[in-house]
């Protein structure tokens, strides 16, 4: 390398790096996610086939297709940028961890970046099975029987897949594979925060594995905090 | 030598009789109506199958000791008739045993597979599937709601694939992983499979009937005893195989309907 093109490189870095300094002082994106109407009862999970794991529930628990909090509060809604912010070339170092314990996945909802490690446990003392069923991504399933090490997987392209294990029917969850860094799953208040967002127009997208996704657009101007509120209809059945 | 291997035979005989004469493995307990009559027909074939095999054996160690120690020489002698007759009579031997387990055996069969269960029976819809069993009562408007397979959602606890949101029917249709029934009461299990071959065996009620994809399948039957049993499936079916079992609560009428409330409140 030459000194000029020495000199490009390190401008470009320096450039780079100004560019990503900007992230912690530019605006935020945060508000609620709530539903109106009357949404689907969940059922009590009867786990008496697998001992092992129906002992770790005092009371059984429910399925998760819906999970509501306080005030119309809706939980696992993935909300993340859309459009508007880059790609991010490089996935995040540090994996997204998904475990199986008393034969139920937590998280429900897991989100993590394409290319991003994920780090699937078994703390169970029963085999599992687990089972995504992507549809644009290669799909696969693998067995885990208790005290085995974690399988790490990535995913290659952004999708919403739905996961299942093959060995108890009940279980149920999902990953939501995102292009960028800018997401949040909203928890038992409804409520989701994304900062560090550079000056632009984006479009921000709330995602629910029942009752499907909306997007709103907001433009960031400098180190403002803008709220948006996702509202979904929810039915009985 | 040739004693001493009529010996050893003479002791490996009764050593594998003694603990079928001796009843050393016992039944388990029996609570239904039929069970009985499949328990004399198992013991009439044991009977039946242990005298012919004691008698094999101790006729072949009689001839092994009469015989062994015989000097070189000697012109065998044949039975009269030669080896035709002999496999004729070993035809007609076990032909003949055969049959009469075949025709004594077929009333055990008949009460359970070639008779109708009661008009006034509780149907039950039972479910096999990759690796659970589920079953379906009708509700509280006694008619089972048409299936969707497309709708099978597990995930949301439609492991049927009911659609309430179309079906009226559906909405009081009540699904579990248990198969709570009355004590004393005829069952009619309506059976299919959701994906692969499968069975239904509970060995206290005597009944073991395959699931096959593609058949709607049924058993019927009266459990005499409360309690908890295990439902098994006994055909290999997959991975999970060795896992997939349910358990059959046998209730009084009171503690049955009780059960039933609970569990319709929880759809």
């Amino acid at each position: 390398m030459g000194i000029k093109q020495g000199f490009v490189a390190g401008v470009a870095v320096l450039v780079v790096s100004a560019a990503l300094y900007a992230g912690p002082s530019g605006g935020t994106i945060s508000g609620k996610v709530t539903y109106e109407g009357t949404p689907a009862k969940q059922k009590p999970i009867d786990m008496s086939k697998e001992p092992s794991c129906a002992q770790q529930h005092a009371t059984p628990i429910t399925t998760e297709t819906v999970v509501t909090g306080p005030n119309n509060a809706l939980e696992n809604v993935v909300v993340y940028i859309s459009a508007g912010a880059p790609d991010d070339s490089t996935a995040p170092g540090q994996p997204a961890k998904f475990t199986q314990k008393g034969c139920q996945y937590l998280p429900h909802v897991l989100a993590f970046e394409v290319n991003q490690t994920l780090e699937i446990a078994n703390d169970d003392q029963t085999s599992h099975n687990i089972h995504p069923l992507p549809k644009v991504n290669r799909e696969w399933n693998k067995s885990q029987p208790p005290g085995t090490p974690p399988i790490s997987e990535k995913y290659d392209k952004p999708e919403f897949i739905p996961v299942k294990c093959n060995i108890h029917p009940w279980m149920h969850g999902n990953f939501a594979v995102l292009k960028n860094s800018h997401y949040a799953v909203s928890q038992g208040e409804g409520s989701f925060t994304l900062p560090n967002l550079p000056p632009g127009k984006y479009t921000i997208t709330a995602w629910h594995e029942s009752y499907g996704d909306q997007s709103q657009e907001v433009t960031i101007t400098g180190s403002e905090t803008k709220t948006v509120n996702f509202v979904f209809k929810a039915k009985p059945y | 030598m040739g004693k001493f291997f009529a010996v050893i035979l003479t002791l490996i005989a009764l050593a594998s009789a003694y603990p079928i004469l001796t009843h050393m493995y016992v039944q388990p307990v029996d609570i239904s109506t039929h069970g009985h009559a499949i328990d004399e027909q198992l013991s009439d074939t044991m009977a039946e199958a242990g005298f012919a095999f004691l008698g094999a054996q101790l006729l072949l160690a009689f001839f092994v000791w009469k015989y062994s120690s015989r000097k070189n020489g000697v012109k065998v002698k044949h039975l009269p008739g030669g080896a035709k007759l002999m496999v004729a009579t070993a035809f007609i031997f076990v032909g003949t045993e055969v049959l009469a387990l075949g025709v004594l055996g077929q009333k055990a069969w008949a009460e359970v597979y070639f008779t109708a269960p009661k008009p006034d029976a509780l149907q039950v819809q039972a479910q096999a599937g990759q690796f659970a069993f589920y079953f379906r009562y009708p509700g509280a408007d006694e008619k089972f709601a048409p299936l969707h397979p497309d709708k099978i959602d597990e995930g949301n606890g439609n492991y049927f694939g009911l659609d309430p949101a179309n079906d009226v029917e559906a909405r009081d249709d009540i699904v579990t992983a248990e198969l709570a029934i009355p004590v004393n009461r005829e069952i009619h299990l309506l059976m299919h499979a959701k994906d692969v071959g499968h069975s239904f065996y509970v060995r206290e009620l005597r009944i073991q009937q395959d699931f096959v994809p593609g058949l709607d399948l049924s058993v019927h039957f009266t459990a005499t005893k409360t309690g908890k049993y295990e439902i098994v499936c006994t055909q290999l079916c997959g991975l999970g195989h060795y896992n997939m079992k349910a358990y059959l609560n046998v209730l009084s009428q009171e503690d049955f309907d009780k059960w039933l409330k609970e569990k319709a409140s929880e759809q």
